[in-house]
């Protein structure tokens, strides 16, 4: 089966023949990925299927060694950073601990990229509006002042998300975002990605080994395995694959639980 | 059906067109303020609207009444969800800073960190103890390692820099006793300030810069990825296991790599007799023995190992201060090293009174 789209849909990240090697290891080979404007798309994978890396190559952090990657239109393989910076500006990025600088408060945080691309927007707008970013990503009122090292894992994420959504992006790249939550706080981050995605009508990237999370938010699921995406679709019908890692990740004890 | 008629020229307008976002953010918020009450906003011409734009819109609409007009669904769920997020201005900011305030916690937080420095000698002592009567328990692998760390591979730059240090020390001092024709005093000079002052002192600064720093980093970044806690759990004492190699290691190596201080040091200024003040090498070395006591050296051998006690202290302390975060990493080494060398040099005077008290001038 083709892991692309139909011939006339644009889609909004276009990855071809995308190959990642680390000396000898090979992370990827000839990969394709099509990702659909508007859809939340989970990527999973075995440990070491370069999930991680994928998401590195696609957001410019790691130059393949090959292939082709283009985002909302634009190629991003070795662009210049000037320009690369004006594509940046339209994504946000969740990483998997939040990476939030520790150094300044969660609104401070939030206010960082604000500053960077829009230098003329200043206080008291600026407080307004990592104001509203912070409450849109569910944290309590009093978080804006605090540090992340005072913050709680669940917390330190929402509040990367809060970063992440700082300037309206197009398009969100979410790292294993509930990995290390509790069940009941990663269903309410679960709900929180799909409330924003509606609302503000963003295309999701998720990477996740939370099965929860793949049946209860993800439009379409692509799976990773023998260095390339191997299928891309809804869980339903990639049940009907034959292939064997698809069919003892969903159908082992923990899929069969997540699907009922 | 009736209706009042607003005449149009009493209410402002603002209407903007095109993209309301936040590249637009800085001329939206002018143009809003310049526009007088009362308000009506027409957002019929907007194509493009994101939350920024929303927020401003919302904000209008919030603080001076003003009324909507013209907008699409889509922008007025954009202005709920908004709406829904604002928490009028409870984000708050951090507090401002007051200065008598800062001045109680720094002192608090002085004396803590005292009493903690006092506590975690306590368990030092402890350990010490409990290894030399359990020892087996001796870390023999951690220590041969530590020596050749804080030791051996600081021969080269220790010995660079008190050679160096002996060639100022003799210039220097031969510059002051030539007015009174006394140079030949410069070797009196070069001896006993290297044997008993500078070559502890020195050493001891560079070890505290080079091995405190070490300790805190390397001690403190096991506290971050919890390292420090899987030993305890598995019931290895991390005083044990991680502090005790590295204070005796620094106590041993101390009067070594003070003695080749001292050595280096005499050597430079020998250098700087002989090709400056014509005092051949020989004559050097016989007035060296004859000038600098013996006790000046024992001076400066009993110094070293307590500044490499000291030094280790400080900096396996400041690495176990760790916690959350890795800017504490960088935080806690620095203080390491400061308060190393600030103890370093307090107990140096100390040391001066008491062996002058004693009869070891």
């Amino acid at each position: 089966m083709s892991v692309l789209l139909p011939d006339g849909e644009t889609p909004i990240i276009r990855v071809r023949g995308l190959e990642n090697r680390f000396g000898d290891q090979i992370v990827h080979q000839d990969l394709d990925l099509d990702v659909r404007r508007g859809e939340i798309i989970g990527v999973v994978g075995g440990s070491g299927t370069g999930k991680s890396v994928l998401m590195r190559s696609i957001i410019g952090l790691q130059t393949p060694s090959a292939g082709s990657i283009e985002v909302l239109g634009e190629n991003m393989v070795g662009r210049p950073e000037d320009e690369a910076k004006n594509i940046r500006r339209r994504w946000g990025i969740l990483f998997q601990n939040g990476a939030l600088f520790s150094t300044l408060t969660v609104a401070e945080n939030v206010q960082v990229p604000i500053r960077e691309y829009f230098p003329f927007i200043r206080e008291p707008l600026l407080g307004e509006i990592a104001g509203y970013k912070i409450a849109m990503s569910g944290l309590p009122e009093n978080a804006g002042a605090k540090y992340p090292s005072e913050l709680s894992g669940g917390m330190r994420k929402r509040a990367g998300l809060a970063r992440a959504l700082a300037l309206d992006p197009e398009l969100l790249f979410l790292d294993e975002p509930t990995a290390g939550l509790d069940p009941i706080g990663a269903q309410a981050f679960d709900q929180l990605i799909l409330g924003l995605q509606k609302r503000l009508d963003l295309t999701v990237f998720l990477i996740t080994h939370d099965l929860d999370s793949l049946y209860a938010i993800c439009d379409r699921v692509a799976v990773l395995a023998d260095h390339k995406v191997i299928a891309v679709d809804t869980i339903d019908r990639l049940l009907q694959l034959e292939h064997p890692w698809i069919q003892e990740y969903f159908n082992g004890p923990r899929g069969r639980a997540a699907a009922a | 059906m009736a209706s009042v008629a607003v005449p149009e020229t009493d209410v402002h307008v603002f209407a903007p067109s095109g993209a309301l976002t936040i590249g637009r953010a800085g001329s939206t918020q002018r143009e809003l303020q310049a526009a007088a009450d009362p308000l009506t906003i027409d957002l019929s011409g907007v194509d493009r609207i994101d939350t920024v734009g929303a927020w401003l819109i919302h904000r209008t609409i919030r603080d001076r009444g003003a009324s909507l007009r013209g907008a699409s669904p889509d922008v007025l769920n954009l202005l709920e969800q908004v709406a829904e997020a604002d928490r009028g201005d409870a984000v708050g900011k951090p507090a401002r800073i007051n200065p008598v305030a800062e001045l109680g916690t720094w002192a608090i937080e002085f004396a803590r960190t005292f009493k903690g420095l006092l506590g975690f000698f306590g368990a030092v002592l402890i350990g010490f103890v409990s290894v030399i009567t359990h020892p087996r328990r001796f870390r023999y692998n951690a220590v041969v390692r530590s020596f050749d760390v804080v030791g051996v591979r600081a021969l080269g730059i220790i010995g660079l820099m008190s050679f160096l240090i002996g060639i100022v020390v003799g210039q220097q001092g031969a510059v002051q006793l030539q007015q009174f024709g006394a140079e030949s005093f410069t070797i009196n000079l070069i001896g006993r300030i290297t044997v008993r002052e500078l070559g502890p002192l020195m050493t001891a600064i560079m070890v505290a810069g080079r091995s405190g720093s070490a300790f805190a980093a390397q001690i403190g970044t096991m506290k971050i990825t919890e390292e420090v806690d899987a030993m305890r759990t598995i019931g290895v004492s991390p005083i044990e296991a991680l502090v005790l190699p590295r204070m005796i290691a620094a106590i041993i190596v101390m009067p070594l790599l003070a003695f080749w201080s001292m050595l280096c040091a005499i050597i430079g200024g020998g250098l700087f007799c002989w090709i400056g003040l014509e005092i051949p090498p020989v004559t050097y070395i016989q007035r060296i023995a004859e000038v600098v006591p013996a006790t000046d050296l024992w001076v400066g051998l009993i110094k070293a190992p307590v500044f490499g006690f000291i030094i280790a202290l400080a900096g396996c302390f400041q690495g176990m201060l760790v916690a959350n975060d890795s800017e504490q990493v960088g935080l806690k080494t620095t203080a390491a090293v400061v308060q190393s060398i600030f103890l370093v040099i307090v107990i140096n005077a100390v040391f001066a009174v008491f062996f002058a008290s004693i009869g070891w001038i």
